[in-house]
């Protein structure tokens, strides 16, 4: 059988051509188009198999390398004494020791017509963040299918998704029908089976073939085991059908603003990719979200000015007038402009082991703007074995749900379904900066519309004056019983004996109003320290100096706040005092229930604490008394002016 | 209207180079201090090609990095000098002043000579100028664990790379936010192949090493291979004889240390007859260089996790 293989000649590469003219080979190759996409299955599947078959017909294996896979096959194969051609695609040693693929590996072959990039995709439930990531390139899916087994669980899981992406075409690949003695039965119940679920997720139409990847029917040429298939086969279904950026090349025109252009005074242009539609000179267009219109003089390249780019072109473009536009806005063609906005129904797939934290602030990265954004509780979780809607408080880990978002500024976009580029976003943790989610705008909500900043006469800057100070907030942070409160209330006094307008908002006491409806759940943890931020915004508005005494225990939402408020006005103040101290003063005797297991999601016990890594102002309560370390906050907070 | 249609329709070349485009530029626009790492070899050529293009008419607003091991080829040398001049951009050339001191050479030292001259010069380069993304040329289609390697890598402050824990890249949504002490390894040219690059060089005339050409070339066999003995004199030293030289037609299908750097035997003297000969020849394109080979199948992947490229 090996020998078999190694002799079988290559079947789309026109070796003839390159010998004999390769001037019209390489003309040929340069007109070629390309086409990505995802592969989606188990290895039980025979995905990597395939794969490896593409690859190994287009000649993209090279001797040495077939030799190497030769002595990998007999040592860790799973074939036998075959050839193992998943070997070829399983890339890492942890994945070949296991013999699984458990990233995305990216593959690529030509044929006469184009040049194609694979997504090899795992196909394991907890492989989903994989997949979808392999799946947002991709302008097509083949789905493989055991002919034995049929429609299986995973196949409905794997259309889902790659449904949920966007991607149109679908090729359902009926695999391994050399061991179904090529039945024309058994494929046409599986199709069967296959269009009515299709169907009841909104697929609208797909390819199916039976194919063997292993054997070699119907991937490049008809196979003789399945005279009642006409075609096509594989390979020419993957070179004909329409890629996604010539379906973009007709939408309305639309580029997001990578960079500034500014070598001298006498040149600007705005750099970046276009996304849809496409532009030349003497169209008139529209910069978002500021509005502001010009026309395009030049669409600059290092080859010469272009008459024209389209979709899918990075350009470098300039107008007529000096209008401003950087990075993060959308130019767009001037009578048909996306709409920017601040609040949106979206679809989110969680990506992180850590799960999502409802009210946290995240960082949104939408084409080239870059916002914080926070996320409210899911509406409902898809089961995606089952695509059932099921109720959910956050999201964990390859969980996919929809939620509404709230972006701290308006951002241009458009429904993902419209477009990949202004409807597409990741999320990213502020603290650790890992990528956490992807999303895709559903829909931006019509409230955020409806409310407007309604302009006031008597500014902050006016309140503050009045009061002759400045005003700041004093976040006071720290373990329960560290001295928080204590600390905190001789600072005001003291501030309030020098004259100055001060309020406390203290932790226990707000709870007993404004947040009473709020437990010690992370989420509602969040929400009370997004509201105490919120309330202590609107005071240093009225010119106050604030003081709050949280435990505030998550370093997010202390970031959080201090976004929120002007430069140099948030002062954090960490009481640092070690837990086994804080215990043993246990002054409510809070810890005591804790340990005893009365009270639940207690900070230091069994719920965590993030100490500030640069609080502006440090108090080490094992020491310095209260009076002193109060004494010290205030000659900082006033000698700093 | 079908000539709408058809300009719609970009070529795949045309898309890569937009590609690689949009990342060099989400790079300038998101990092504080890039640089790109130039070897001379085709694949730089190409990546230094694309930034003239992603930001013309600036030249492109970071510097060229060249990790000299001093064991180039002359011809090498020759080009990246003048490159660096006609592309108007600030040349780096790093030389581990260690691996100077120790005479590290590539027939004594072996593997050492690769690691201190490469991995290590790479590293002490990047922390002495504290560059925060450093633009590669590796693509996916090179080897095995390349082809599982995202675009934007993430290298700790010691510069390992961990595979198994890699951030997901959706779209062409990049997240470059570091973490204290990460640095980010860039790959705008990753969806290349090899025969992409040719292609690239051979439609916009991307000037390349003439060692890529086939020539009368002195040459010497050591060890079962077939070198080019550029510089005979300091061969000799090393050597500590005179290797047998003998004129033959050869050309090299990579560059590196001419002394690690297989030749082949070829009469290939135009662009399309390289790249012919390319498309004809039946052994994949790493195996003229010795660097792959150690440490078994998973040579390429343990040396990344140590700081290698």
């Amino acid at each position: 059988m090996t020998d078999q293989i190694t002799k079988e000649e290559p079947v789309y590469v026109t070796e003839a051509l390159i010998a004999e003219d390769i001037d019209a080979y390489l003309d040929q190759h340069q007109h070629k188009t390309m086409l990505r996409f995802i592969t989606c299955g188990s290895v039980d599947d025979g995905k990597s198999t395939l794969i490896g078959r593409l690859l190994y017909d287009s000649k993209m294996i090279f001797e040495d390398q077939l030799a190497a896979l030769e002595t990998d096959s007999k040592k860790v194969g799973t074939q036998g004494q075959e050839i193992d051609f998943a070997l070829l695609v399983d890339g890492l040693a942890a994945e070949r020791e296991q013999g699984i693929t458990i990233d995305v590996a990216y593959r690529f072959f030509n044929t006469e017509k184009r040049k194609f990039i694979v997504a090899d995709c795992p196909g394991h439930e907890q492989y989903t963040r994989n997949m979808v990531t392999g799946a947002s390139t991709a302008d097509l899916a083949v789905i493989l299918i055991d002919a034995r087994k049929g429609v299986l669980v995973q196949t409905r899981r794997h259309s889902y998704l790659c449904h949920l992406i966007g991607i149109k075409n679908i090729v359902l690949a009926v695999n391994k029908m050399d061991l179904v003695d090529y039945d024309h039965a058994v494929f046409d119940a599986i199709v069967k089976d296959y269009a009515e679920f299709a169907r009841s997720i909104g697929i609208e139409s797909f390819t199916a073939m039976p194919i063997s990847g292993f054997k070699g029917d119907n991937i490049t040429t008809l196979s003789a085991n399945t005279p009642w298939y006409k075609g096509p086969t594989l390979v020419e279904h993957l070179e004909t059908v329409e890629v996604l950026s010539s379906v973009d090349a007709d939408k309305a025109f639309r580029m997001p603003v990578q960079w500034v252009n500014r070598p001298n005074l006498d040149f600007r242009g705005f750099s970046g990719l276009i996304a849809t539609g496409s532009v030349k000179p003497g169209d008139a267009v529209r910069v978002l979200p500021s509005g502001k219109t010009s026309t395009v003089t030049r669409v600059v390249t290092l080859d010469g000015d272009l008459d024209e780019a389209v979709a899918g072109q990075s350009v470098t473009v300039c107008f007529a007038d000096e209008i401003d536009c950087s990075r993060g806005d959308v130019i767009a063609t001037a009578d048909n402009p996306p709409q920017a906005a601040d609040q949106f129904e979206a679809t989110l797939v969680w990506l992180n082991d850590e799960a999502m934290h409802v009210g946290r602030a995240y960082w949104l990265k939408l084409g080239t703007q870059t916002v914080s954004v926070t996320v409210q509780q899911p509406k409902y979780v898809v089961n995606v074995n089952t695509m059932e809607q099921l109720a959910a408080k956050t999201l964990d880990l390859n969980a996919i749900g929809v939620a509404e978002l709230t972006t701290d500024r308006a951002i241009v976009f458009e429904p993902y379904a419209d477009s990949r580029t202004l409807g597409g976003f990741i999320l990213i943790d502020k603290i650790t900066n890992a990528t956490v989610a992807a999303g895709m705008l559903n829909f931006s909500l019509r409230r955020s519309q409806n409310v407007h900043w309604q302009a006031l006469d008597v500014s902050r800057e006016a309140h503050a004056a009045l009061k002759n100070q400045r005003p700041a907030v004093l976040w006071f942070t720290g373990l329960s019983g560290s001295g928080k409160s204590t600390i905190a209330n001789l600072v005001e006094k003291k501030l309030h004996a020098l004259g100055k307008h001060t309020f406390l908002l203290d932790g226990d006491n707000v709870r007993h109003g404004l947040n009473k409806d709020l437990g010690f759940t992370e989420a509602d943890r969040i929400e009370n320290i997004r509201r105490v931020g919120e309330v202590s915004k609107l005071m240093t508005d009225a010119g106050l100096i604030v003081l709050t005494a949280f435990i505030s225990p998550f370093r997010a939402e202390r970031e959080m706040v201090r976004a929120m408020l002007p430069q140099g006005e948030f002062v954090e103040v960490f009481i640092d005092t070690p837990l086994e101290e804080a215990e043993r003063r246990d002054v409510k005797g809070l810890y005591k229930k804790a340990r005893s297991g009365q009270l639940k999601n207690f900070t230091g016990i069994d719920s965590p604490y993030e100490a500030p890594e640069q609080p502006e102002v440090r108090v080490d309560t094992t020491r310095e008394t209260p009076e002193d370390a109060a004494e010290r906050i205030v000659n900082l907070l006033l000698g700093a002016k | 209207m079908s000539d709408l249609i058809s300009k719609s329709r970009l070529t795949h070349i045309q898309r890569l180079e937009a590609e690689a485009i949009h990342i060099m530029r989400e790079v300038v626009a998101e990092s504080d201090n890039p640089v790109m790492l130039y070897s001379v070899g085709k694949d730089s050529a190409v990546m230094l090609h694309l930034a003239r293009k992603a930001f013309y008419p600036s030249p492109p607003p970071f510097p060229l990095l060249h990790v000299d091991t001093t064991w180039k080829f002359q011809d090498m040398y020759a080009l990246r000098n003048k490159m660096a001049e006609e592309s108007g951009m600030e040349l780096l050339v790093y030389q581990n002043p260690e691996a100077a001191e120790r005479g590290i050479n590539p027939f004594d030292h072996g593997a050492l000579h690769t690691d201190m001259w490469k991995t290590e010069g790479l590293k002490q380069a990047l922390d002495k100028y504290g560059f925060d993304a450093a633009f590669g040329g590796a693509r996916r289609d090179e080897e095995k664990s390349r082809a599982k390697e995202r675009i934007f890598s993430f290298r700790t402050a010691s510069h390992g790379w961990d595979p198994k824990n890699q951030r997901p890249e959706l779209w062409n949504l990049y997240n470059a936010r570091k973490n204290k002490g990460e640095s980010i390894r860039v790959f705008p040219i990753s969806n290349w192949t090899e025969l992409d690059i040719w292609q690239y060089i051979h439609l916009n005339d991307v000037p390349i090493v003439p060692l890529y050409f086939a020539d009368e070339r002195p040459t010497y066999e050591w060890e079962g291979g077939l070198f080019m003995a550029d510089d005979i004199p300091r061969l000799e030293k090393v050597l500590g004889y005179r290797p047998e030289i003998t004129m033959k037609s050869v050309r090299f299908r990579t560059l590196g240390c001419f002394p690690l750097t297989g030749a082949v035997e070829s009469t290939a003297k135009t662009l399309p007859e390289v790249i012919q000969e390319t498309l004809l020849t039946t052994t994949s394109e790493r195996q003229g260089r010795v660097i792959d080979k150690d440490a078994g199948g998973a040579g390429m992947e343990v040396k990344k996790q140590q700081g290698y490229f």
